[in-house]
């Protein structure tokens, strides 16, 4: 992904905001849409939503620091989230957890130092039917074995 | 424009006919338990196969049965025949299953799982006599699996918004109000408050503009019935809150949803906007002088904008941290308006309710929990899914006769019920009724309706941790004694586990666990402690034998310890080089 410059991030960041679906926008409406439209929340848009909502700067992080979906780096290309809710907990979500952050050298979560990809815990993916469960990109994946998580993070690798 | 609700009904029954008239009809359930099946490569398959034979079939994309265990599930119907479901199928089977069934007419009684309708299959069950879906009693479910969500027809050709035309037409606001207080619904969101005594603040309160607001953050871990029905059948919420709307004379609506569920998220807002183009929303709804406007509203990641003034606070785009009360939502809610907050499923009843009658609804079920539970099973269990059972079951009869008991070659431990604020349940506790009142007897909650299942492998202090570490982490923060003292409970809990602990560390949980429980501004404080102490009262032994042996009695704390290190505010992942630090005073609240 190509780093923008600051001007364009605000041009995007103004244009997600005025882009946002739903008729009633706030604080937090135009963040989520920020953050859909970059895949980040750059300081650039923090100004541009105290701007657009009249709102302090203050406000804007306020709000910002406090949902745990906003990150404030460009983001990777890739993110895989592993839930770590009681149900994926009881099926080996911890062995998951533990194998990634391996395989990505991390400690916790966090970007790889390549800044290939992201690692991220989720408190529940919402697929408890089928634990453990990760995410790929957004996209599920359930009754995730050990094996199933090294090949993922290969195909991620292989960029397929 | 007026429409009339039987040109609606007429059209609706017209295009389900069709469906079932030429050609086949393949259904594929593909909810949010679907997807992380793999039901999304088995939809290419089976567009791609259908398209390859040149066979003329509708590949249509349905929400959750509730037999999770069973994905992907795909279903077929041809003209004049049943309809027959095949479980766990992958790409590689589909070719196999078009050939027989749609080729050759014949279902694949190999690989089918079951069927629905006057045709028998040979050698395959009956699909309401599958274990799973015997003892099921659905209402809230009622189209689950069955229809497209994306379709306001199927809805409205099921018996979708006949109720709201009921009430529309031939009931005033204070019969629906009847109707509903006459059911004994109860909240399904956790407080089990009466419905229609809530919806009698609201009516109180006047005001042009109140809002209906619908709760589906959905954070507990364990419960996914809430999305599910979104997912499944959107309108039945979008119906039930038109008609909330009337009862209690409210002007919008708002579903609240949490970002990044993008399948619940879609299908609402389509939902929606059908209902605004059958005129079933907008002005002069159903060419009466009702109006009423539904929007969405998403939220970030927070498990407490659940809260109903957190999610009030998080609606006006603020941070999700509960207000104090009072005033209460019904005087002064949303935007300052007077508001109704109620749970998806408990929304989600009220069509029915209303074409069927209260009294009918209140003849399901038990004592004071009427209708029926929507339970989530998850775990340590054969059968997991979504299931809709009467209130007044034991949970033996949902674990076994539904669920198929333990994993194979184990033993039930424990049951953790209603959230990471519910509790924990030893195996014997099996033996208690599903309902509000036994349930809290028992030292659980049914909450959200989620039950994970524990066998012989768990250890209750690893539970224990893993749950107060969710409370940690979701903690908002506002108030002290919940944000201290959930962090205080893990890091003792996490002692413990590693066999590490201190003299008077029970005592000190529990101290602090009273604290939080006296002090703390909104549930999530003060109902943090209850797994724990759920925990102790039900497997003393387990911490003993952390703490007076050393030892895990089942090995599972050997486990390392990993869980997300960020607490609110957070700052997700290094700022770039040379990035400024956060303005100062970001830690100021409102
Ligand atoms: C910390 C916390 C989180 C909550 N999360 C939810 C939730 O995700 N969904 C929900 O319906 N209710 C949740 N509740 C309960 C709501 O505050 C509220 O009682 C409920 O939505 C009312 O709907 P009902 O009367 O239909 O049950 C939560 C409560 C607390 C204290
Ligand atoms: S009890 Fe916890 S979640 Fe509730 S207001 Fe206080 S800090 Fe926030
Ligand atoms: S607990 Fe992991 S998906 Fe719900």
């Amino acid at each position: 992904m190509t780093t923008m410059d600051s001007d364009s991030l605000r041009t995007s960041s103004r244009q997600a905001i005025q882009d946002q679906e739903y008729p009633t926008k706030t604080v937090l409406s135009s963040l989520l849409s920020i953050e859909d439209a970059l895949g980040w929340i750059p300081e650039e848009s923090i100004e541009e939503v105290a701007d657009f909502m009249k709102a302090t700067i203050n406000d804007v992080w306020a709000v910002a620091s406090f949902y745990t979906n906003f990150r404030f780096a460009p983001p990777t290309p890739n993110t895989i989230e592993v839930c770590w809710g009681p149900s994926c907990h009881l099926v080996g979500a911890m062995g998951l957890a533990e194998k990634a952050l391996d395989a990505l050298g991390l400690e916790n979560e966090g970007d790889t130092e390549d800044g290939a990809v992201t690692f991220k815990f989720n408190t529940c993916l919402g697929a408890c039917s089928h634990a453990p469960v990760v995410a790929v990109n957004h996209k599920l994946k359930g009754q995730c074995s050990e094996d199933r998580l090294s090949e993922l993070l290969t195909q991620i690798r292989n960029g397929s | 424009m007026t429409v009339r609700f039987e040109e609606l009904k007429k059209a609706a029954d017209e295009s389900w006919v069709g469906l079932h008239g030429q050609q086949a009809w393949i259904r594929v359930g593909s909810a949010i338990c679907g997807e992380a099946a793999g039901s999304e490569e088995v939809i290419e398959a089976l567009q791609g196969e259908v398209a390859k034979r040149g066979i003329k079939a509708t590949v249509s994309i349905v929400g959750c049965l509730g037999p999770c265990y069973a994905e992907p599930l795909v279903d077929i119907i041809t003209p004049g025949g049943s309809r027959v479901f095949y479980n766990n199928v992958t790409p590689e089977l589909v070719p196999q299953i078009i050939e027989a069934h749609i080729a050759n007419g014949q279902p694949d009684s190999q690989l089918a799982f079951a069927y629905e309708g006057d045709t028998a299959v040979e050698e395959v069950s009956p699909l309401y006599d599958l274990p799973m879906m015997k003892g099921q009693v659905r209402i809230a479910m009622r189209n689950a699996g069955n229809i497209d969500p994306f379709d306001i027809n199927q809805y409205i050709a099921n018996g979708g918004y006949a109720g709201l035309d009921r009430a529309l037409t031939s009931m005033t606001p204070e019969e629906v109000l009847q109707e509903v207080k006459d059911s004994g619904l109860r909240g399904r969101g956790g407080a089990a408050f009466p419905t229609g005594v809530k919806w009698g603040f609201l009516v109180g309160s006047k005001s042009p503009v109140k809002y209906i607001l619908c709760n589906c953050e959905e954070g507990d871990p364990g419960a996914f019935n809430d999305k599910g029905i979104l997912e499944s059948d959107p309108h039945t919420l979008i119906e039930g809150t038109i008609i909330a709307g009337y009862t209690t004379g409210a002007s919008n609506g708002i579903v609240f949803i949490r970002h990044g569920h993008e399948g619940p998220i879609v299908k609402t807002q389509q939902a929606i906007k059908q209902a605004y183009e059958a005129g079933l929303l907008g002005k002069n709804i159903l060419g009466t002088d009702f109006n009423f406007d539904i929007e969405v509203s998403l939220t970030g990641d927070s498990y407490v904008a659940g809260e109903e003034t957190a999610l009030m606070e998080s609606i006006e785009g603020k941070r999700a941290m509960p207000r104090f009360r009072p005033p209460f939502p019904a005087a002064y809610g949303v935007w300052g308006k007077p508001s109704n907050i109620n749970n998806i499923k408990t929304l989600a009843y009220v069509p029915e309710i209303v074409s069927k009658g209260g009294e009918w609804f209140s003849s399901i079920g038990y004592e004071r929990s009427k209708g029926t539970a929507i339970i989530c099973l998850s775990g340590h269990i054969q059968r997991p899914g979504m299931i809709e059972v009467p209130m007044g079951i034991t949970i033996n009869q949902v674990l076994y006769d539904i669920g198929g008991g333990p994993t194979p070659g184990h033993s039930l431990r424990m049951l953790q019920t209603g959230g990471p604020l519910g509790g924990v349940l030893s195996a014997d506790k099996a033996s208690t009724t599903l309902d509000y009142e036994s349930m809290a007897a028992a030292g659980a909650i049914l909450g959200s309706g989620g039950i994970i299942v524990a066998d012989e492998r768990t250890c209750a202090v690893n539970m224990a941790r893993v749950l107060a570490a969710f409370c940690q982490f979701e903690s908002c923060g506002k108030c002290f004694p919940c944000r201290l003292g959930t962090g205080h409970l893990v890091e003792v809990l996490e002692r413990i586990s590693r066999s590490e602990s201190r003299p008077g560390d029970l005592e000190l949980m529990k101290s602090v666990g009273t604290s939080m429980a006296a002090s703390s501004l909104c549930g999530h404080g003060q109902l943090g402690y209850n797994p724990i102490q759920s925990a102790l009262s039900y497997f003393e032994e387990d911490f003993r034998s952390h703490i007076v042996d050393g030892k895990c009695p089942t090995g599972q704390c050997s486990e390392p310890i990993i869980a997300p290190q960020r607490t609110r505010p957070h700052r997700w992942s290094a700022p770039a080089q040379g990035r400024a630090p956060l303005p100062a005073g970001r830690l100021a609240l409102r």
